[in-house]
This record gives C-alpha cells, sequence and structure tokens, in this order.
C-alpha cells in the first residue's frame, strides 16, 4: 500500500475515473470532490459497491437513469447507509463463503453530516461496532444543504442556518459543533481519520487508502464546503480548506488502531477569523460589538486543538 | 418426505428458515417475533446454517440491512411484530419498491399504545399498501408451510417483491402443536436458489439500485410495482399447486369452509377461524347455512375471487382483528365489502373490530354475530355496521 | 423490451423502464450535459499548462481528464464553470470568462 512518503500524485490520476461528470451537484460543491477523491484510492483491479445516504449526493448522482457511478451503488434512505452496506458487506461474505462472488469487492458509503452526525448516527454506530469490513465516509458541508441549509449538530456554532437564523435576540447556531470523529474513534475500530482537500491530495488519497484497506470498519470524516450554504464564490473552496487547517478549525488527524496521530501541524496557527470572514454564514460576526463571538470560538478552537495535541503525544 | 414434529409457531418459522438456509438474516428481538431469531442464532453458533447472521441495532437496520443484502444478490430473511414493524415502515416501501424479494416473517402484535404485547394484526395492516405480499396463517402448519411458498413466490421474475408471512403472536407463534414437516432436501428442491439477473455483486455489469425519480419516472414505476402485485396473484396459486404436489396440502387465496350453499357467512383472517370453524359446525347441525372464508392473502386481494364465493350469500359479517379509526370499519371491512359492490342481487355487510390486544374471541361471539346474520338475511334491519366485538359496555 | 438507459426518457412507456428503477450499466450520467448549466467558463492556455495536474482532483465535475500522465483538456459537455481549476493553477493557465460558451 502506497503511504504518505511513497505517494506518486499522477499515478493516482491515470487511474480509470470512478465518479463521471453529468451528475447534477452544484457547481464547486464538495461532496463530488470528496466522491472522486475516495473513489480513486481504489485498486484499480478492485471493484467496489458504494452506499449513499439519501441526500445532496444521492439526488445528484442516481438520477433515474443516470448513475454518475463506474462500480455498483445503492441507496436505500437518509439514516440507514450504515445498515444498508452491513447488509450488503454480509451478503459478500455468504457468497464468497459458497463460492458464488470472485474476486475483491470493498464497500463503501457516503453520507453527509445530516445522514452522518444526525438521523445516521445509530446505524453508523451499529455498522462500526458489529464490525463489518466497510468505509464510511462521510462529507461534512455542516448543515442540511438537501433541503435548505438547516442547521445539523455539525454546524458550528455563531453559523447561519435557516433553522438557526441569525435574529434580533439570536446569534445564529447557539451550541458547538459535535465531534463525531472522536465519537467513533470511541467505537474502537481499526482505522478512522479526518480530511479535507489540500494541494495534490496526498492526505486525503492515503487516508482513503487506508481505510478501504484496512479490515474491519473505517470512517473517514471530510470537510467538504458547500459554497451555496456557507455563501462564498464557489472558487474559493480550496483557500476555506487550507484556512480549515491552518486555523485548526479542521485538524488532520488519523486514530490507528485506538493510537491518534496528527497529520499536520501548523507552523503558525492562523486566528479563526481568517477562516471566517471568508463565508457569509458568519458575516454577523464581524458586526461591531459581535467581537465576543469571534473569541468564543478562537477559544474553543483552542480548547480543542490542546486535547487533540495531547492525545496524539499521549 | 413427510414427517411429524411439536413445535411452536416461532420454532416452525425458525426451523424453515434454517432448512431454506438463507444467506443472510438481519434481525431485533421484538416480543413475540423474538424467539425466531434466538433459534436462527442458535443455528449459526452450531454451524447447522451457512447464514450470515446481522444482529443489527434496530427493526429499522434490520430491513436496511435485508435491503443491502437481497440488492446485493443474497437471499435475505428478517422477522419482527407490532413496534418493530412499525420502524420498518419506511424501509418497508423502500424493499418492495426496489423488487426486493425479502421475506419476513411477521409475528402479529398489536401496536402501542399503551403498550401491549398480545396478537392482533393492527401492525401488519397498518403497512399493508407498502407493495408487500401478505400471507396469513391460521396455525402453526399453515405459518410453517406459508413461509416455505414465500421466496418460489416473491423471487419469480414475473413477481419480484418481498413477502410476508403473519401468524398470530402468542396464540400460534408461542403454542406447542403437532404439524407436518417437509425433509430439508425437499425443502431446498422446492425454494430452489436465488438466482437474480442483476445484483451488486455481479462481476459481469454493476447494478445501481434506490434512484432520486422525476416527475416523469416515479408514476411507471408504481405502475410496474401495481402490475406485478396483480401478477402475483397466479403465482401463488402455482405455487400452492407445486405445495401440494410435494405435501399433499392444498392452499389457495383464501379458505371457503362450508360455503357451497351458505346463506349467511363470515371473513376473517388467522387464529380465530379456527373458533369460527367449530361455530359454524354448531349451526350446520342446528341446520343453519353458515359458512366461513378465512383469508389467506391479503395483498394482492382476492377481489374477484372472494366475489364469486359470496355472491349467493345473503348477509356476511367481515371481522377486522385491527382497528383503522377511519369511523367507517376496518381494513378488511373496507376491501371485502368494495369487492362485493358489482355482485346482483349484492349481500348484505356488516363490519366488527375484534380481538384487540389479544382480546379473546369465543363461540359464544360468533353465534351473536351469525344470529344478527339470519335476522339480516330474514330481511330485517341491518343495523349499524361498523361495531365493536368482545369489549366491555 | 427493456431500455437502455441512453434511450429511457420522459416518453417511455412503464413497460419498457427497468424495474425498481435500477440500472444495470456503469456511469450512465455521462449522458447529461450538465455543461449547459455553465454560466462563466474556464480556458485553458496550453502554452502555460506545465501538467502538474493539481486542478485535476479538486474538479468536482470530472472535468478535467488526464491521458497518459497529461492534462487532455476540458470537458465542456459536463463542466459547470465553478472556476476552481482556476484558483489551484500554480502557472495562470487557466482564466474564467463570462458566460457558458466554450
Amino acid at each position: 500500500m502506497e503511504n504518505e512518503r511513497t505517494y506518486h500524485f499522477k499515478k493516482t490520476l491515470e487511474k480509470k475515473e470512478r465518479f463521471v461528470g453529468g451528475h447534477r451537484l452544484c457547481a464547486g460543491c464538495g461532496a463530488g470532490i470528496a466522491v472522486r477523491g475516495v473513489l480513486r484510492a481504489l485498486r484499480e483491479e478492485d471493484r467496489a459497491v458504494v452506499g449513499n445516504a439519501t441526500g445532496c449526493l444521492e439526488v445528484s448522482s442516481f438520477l433515474y437513469p443516470y448513475t454518475a457511478y463506474e462500480d455498483s451503488y445503492i441507496h436505500t434512505a437518509f439514516e440507514s447507509a450504515g445498515a444498508s452496506l452491513s447488509g450488503v458487506e454480509a451478503a459478500y461474505n455468504a457468497l464468497k463463503r459458497k463460492g458464488k462472488v470472485k474476486g475483491e469487492v470493498k464497500f463503501i458509503t457516503f453520507g453527509g453530516d445530516g445522514g452522518t452526525y444526525d438521523i445516521g448516527f445509530q446505524s453508523l454506530s451499529g455498522a462500526m461496532e458489529r464490525g463489518h469490513d466497510l468505509t464510511y465516509v462521510c462529507y461534512d458541508n455542516e448543515a442540511y444543504m438537501n433541503t435548505g441549509i438547516q442547521r445539523s449538530s455539525s454546524t458550528p456554532r455563531f453559523a447561519r442556518a435557516t433553522t438557526s437564523p441569525v435574529g434580533t435576540v439570536a446569534p445564529g447556531k447557539k451550541q458547538n459543533k459535535k465531534n463525531l470523529t472522536e465519537i467513533i474513534a470511541a467505537h474502537h475500530v481499526p482505522y478512522v481519520a479526518q480530511t479535507t482537500f489540500l494541494g495534490n491530495f496526498r492526505d486525503l488519497y492515503t487516508k482513503a487508502q487506508k481505510a478501504i484497506y484496512t479490515p474491519g470498519p473505517s470512517f473517514l470524516n471530510i470537510m467538504a464546503p458547500c459554497p451555496r450554504g456557507w455563501e462564498y464564490p464557489a472558487e474559493k473552496l480550496p483557500e476555506i480548506c487550507k484556512l480549515a487547517v491552518e486555523t485548526c478549525v479542521w485538524p488532520l488527524f488519523e486514530v490507528i488502531d485506538g493510537v491518534w496521530h496528527l497529520s499536520y501541524e501548523p507552523k503558525n496557527k492562523r486566528p479563526v477569523e481568517e477562516y471566517l470572514r471568508l463565508q457569509g454564514r458568519f458575516r454577523h460576526m464581524f458586526k461591531p460589538g459581535n467581537e465576543w463571538m469571534i473569541e468564543d470560538v478562537q477559544q474553543n478552537v483552542d480548547e480543542n486543538w490542546e486535547k487533540l495535541l495531547a492525545k496524539c503525544q499521549g | 418426505m413427510n414427517y411429524n414434529e411439536r413445535l411452536s409457531g416461532n420454532e416452525a418459522i425458525a426451523f424453515a428458515m434454517k432448512q431454506i438456509d438463507p444467506d443472510v438474516m438481519a434481525a431485533f428481538p421484538i416480543t413475540p417475533s423474538t424467539e425466531i431469531p434466538q433459534y436462527f442464532a442458535q443455528y449459526v453458533a452450531d454451524g447447522e446454517v451457512n447464514t450470515e447472521f446481522v444482529p443489527v441495532e434496530s427493526e429499522h437496520s434490520s430491513m436496511s440491512a435485508c435491503i443491502g443484502a437481497e440488492a446485493a444478490g443474497a437471499r435475505a430473511v428478517t422477522a419482527t411484530s407490532s413496534a418493530g414493524l412499525a420502524l420498518m415502515y419506511e424501509m418497508m416501501y423502500v424493499a418492495a419498491s426496489s423488487r426486493l424479494p425479502i421475506t419476513l416473517a411477521c409475528v402479529n402484535r398489536a401496536l402501542t399504545g399503551p403498550i401491549n404485547i398480545n396478537n392482533d394484526h393492527s401492525d401488519s395492516m397498518g403497512i399493508r399498501d407498502a407493495g408487500w405480499i401478505q400471507i396469513y396463517a391460521e396455525n402453526n402448519q399453515e405459518a410453517y408451510d406459508n413461509f416455505l411458498q414465500a421466496m418460489p413466490i416473491g423471487e419469480h421474475p414475473s413477481v419480484r417483491l418481498p413477502v410476508m408471512i403473519c401468524q398470530d403472536g402468542f396464540i400460534t407463534s408461542h403454542a406447542l402443536e403437532n404439524i407436518v414437516l417437509l425433509d430439508t432436501d425437499s425443502v431446498k428442491a422446492f425454494v430452489g436458489e436465488y438466482q437474480p439477473e442483476n445484483y451488486l455483486l455481479k462481476a459481469e455489469n454493476p447494478l445501481a439500485i434506490g434512484p432520486y425519480d422525476l416527475g416523469c419516472h416515479y408514476m411507471e414505476h408504481k405502475v410496474q410495482q401495481a402490475e406485478a402485485m396483480k401478477a402475483a396473484k397466479a403465482r401463488i396459486l402455482e405455487v400452492a399447486a407445486q405445495f401440494e404436489a410435494v405435501t399433499g396440502r392444498k392452499y389457495g387465496l383464501f379458505e371457503a369452509y362450508r360455503m357451497e350453499d351458505a346463506e349467511v357467512a363470515l371473513v376473517l383472517i388467522g387464529s380465530s377461524a379456527g373458533t369460527a370453524k367449530v361455530t359454524v359446525d354448531q349451526l350446520r347441525q342446528q341446520g343453519v347455512k353458515a359458512g366461513l372464508i378465512k383469508i389467506r392473502v391479503f395483498r394482492p386481494f382476492p377481489a374477484e375471487e372472494l366475489a364469486q364465493a359470496l355472491k349467493n350469500v345473503k348477509a356476511v359479517a367481515i371481522m377486522d382483528k385491527a382497528e383503522s379509526f377511519s369511523a367507517n370499519g376496518g381494513p378488511l371491512f373496507s376491501e371485502v365489502r368494495g369487492a362485493l359492490y358489482d355482485l346482483e342481487p349484492r349481500p348484505r355487510t356488516v363490519g366488527y373490530v375484534y380481538g384487540l390486544g389479544g382480546r379473546d374471541i369465543t363461540p359464544d361471539h360468533f353465534h351473536g354475530v351469525f344470529d344478527r346474520l339470519r335476522a339480516i338475511a330474514d330481511g330485517g334491519e341491518l343495523g349499524p355496521v361498523y361495531t365493536h366485538l368482545g369489549q366491555r359496555g | 423490451m427493456i431500455r437502455r438507459a441512453k434511450d429511457i426518457d420522459e416518453h417511455t412507456p412503464w413497460q419498457e423502464m427497468t424495474l425498481g428503477g435500477e440500472i444495470y450499466e456503469p456511469a450512465t450520467a455521462r449522458y447529461v450535459n450538465t455543461g449547459a448549466w455553465r454560466t462563466d467558463t474556464p480556458v485553458l492556455d496550453w502554452t502555460k499548462c506545465r501538467h502538474c495536474l493539481l486542478c485535476v482532483p479538486f474538479c468536482p465535475d470530472s472535468s478535467l481528464p488526464v491521458e497518459q500522465g497529461k492534462l487532455a483538456g476540458i470537458d465542456y459537455q459536463h463542466c459547470k464553470g465553478c472556476g476552481i481549476c482556476a484558483q489551484v493553477c500554480p502557472f495562470g493557465a487557466i482564466t474564467v470568462k463570462e458566460g457558458g460558451e466554450v
């Protein structure tokens, strides 16, 4: 298996594209980048069954009769991606044992933060606990985008969403973002990681590869910005991802067999303000009198970062 | 080869599953169906089956896992009751619309609330329009026999629909009865292999399943489902004939008991038929032309066949073991009454809701119903068409 | 006769549609012209492109095909004109012009 050192960027791009154009995701959508990036990590000779929770990705990538996937694909419902792929994986084990299926097939399911952090949390937890050999990928765009940008448990504090609006007495979302990656790590599954879209995709590719090819359940949480919901010009996605990492709003790390590893430590941790300023959903935080909101976010990010460093050093 | 065994209804279903040896079973326990996954887990633990048992964290997930497994090309089964079936509600539609012939053993129990663990049909009746074939049993023998017929029905290319095999919670699921079993080789030969044309794990071509349908496609897919349900009727009868050839036991869409010259008749579902048959026999001894129709197949609904069977009857009581809170009678009443509408002359019909939450029904109750039917048949007043039976007050 | 995906449209009768909405062909989304959505269009200047391919994985629409280790152009049938490729190009080889036309 390739690792961070042997990663050969151009070779990865010569592989067959497994997620093709013609899907109906919005221009600049992070979900499409996530799916392409993860599926690229499959060995070319391996087949995959791709699962999907209901959400933007599902309604856009399999709108009858047009599937964007080269591989087999199954969507069942919003909250059932973990369970449905569990069933597929169980079928594979049974049919393989009976000699009815040949070759290596990998199981990868995608869900947004709605389908993963919230409504599908139980079936994800069940799939992880039972130990199915599958990879669950969350493309985290921090709100229910498919229904029109409602807050989720992944929406960060103070972000404006249509069910956590900014009003005369409300500052946007009141609660902090749920730390799902940590919760899944607490299931003591063999591989858990957090990544996003950066540079030559070394981080995402190598993590996807480890997730897919580590036997047993694995979980990948990918920050996947949404230009519509986060209110930024579509072309700014690379900058937002970079700043999310450089501010430590979205740290890159892995948990391998329960051991925490930091993937990247910014030399100069940038103030969260730089990340927040690019996005219209945080616009109200920059109004005079609302400085406390930015301070609050900075404090929260700092605390979480220190905790993460402690875990990774421990 | 047939042989005798003393089994509870749950054991009979679990044993049928063991004989079939499905690829995947995904289940979550709920009274009174819990014993089915318990027995089955033991078969798995003892290496008596080659099945992947997926002990899911909810019934929503058991149906989701069955959908995934069946779509992958495996034969998938589950069992549930009551609130478990209600939790599956959304996924039941997905299974049917994706045309996946999953088999579900439903051990009928009342729906919450208040919580009640005893039998009625409100769980499966609540989900009657999900697109599943529904077959009901009167006793343990029928539960076993129906389960063996489920896959040859549902998996047939002309059908491709999921099948629920229903029996009455506790009344049959926990009662021991002497039943006749088919030897395992004969079961395997009868049920055959699951050979879908396309499946997720097929090497030759991929399969994408579960799309978003725009308005220009959705209705066509629903018409396909509706046509498959119509086609299922012929397939059910074909499989019943094959089953009779192997076992000598005869099944149809419903059982017509002493209906040849009946003037008054009951229509009902499930284990109450045993008590009703006793009542019919008593009345026949008194010279009353009483009969009974016990519905076996509720989906597809045998409307034409029922009309044919009831055309010479003067008064019919249609008895639901489920409330639909329509203020106009239960689901069976509505459908049977609708089936009789075009008959000339048309039998008069009354609807009863009885047996909710395990409330007993006795021959005395049925005698009361027949007394009323006889009065109606003699030209008496119809009275209220929607009443309850067996409650106090 | 069940039709292939490319022949299924809003005029197809139910008898000729695949059962249950299943599709047993790969990647049929290729038939869809999402390029028509564009309001801006990326333009590639071949004299500046050094085939570093940094733009390729960032494309949400898989519209920057690679052949033999080199960028093979822009797939305008599927490109929606988000402009991310122009942002990540270190050599200024991709610019975004107004309008959807190529």
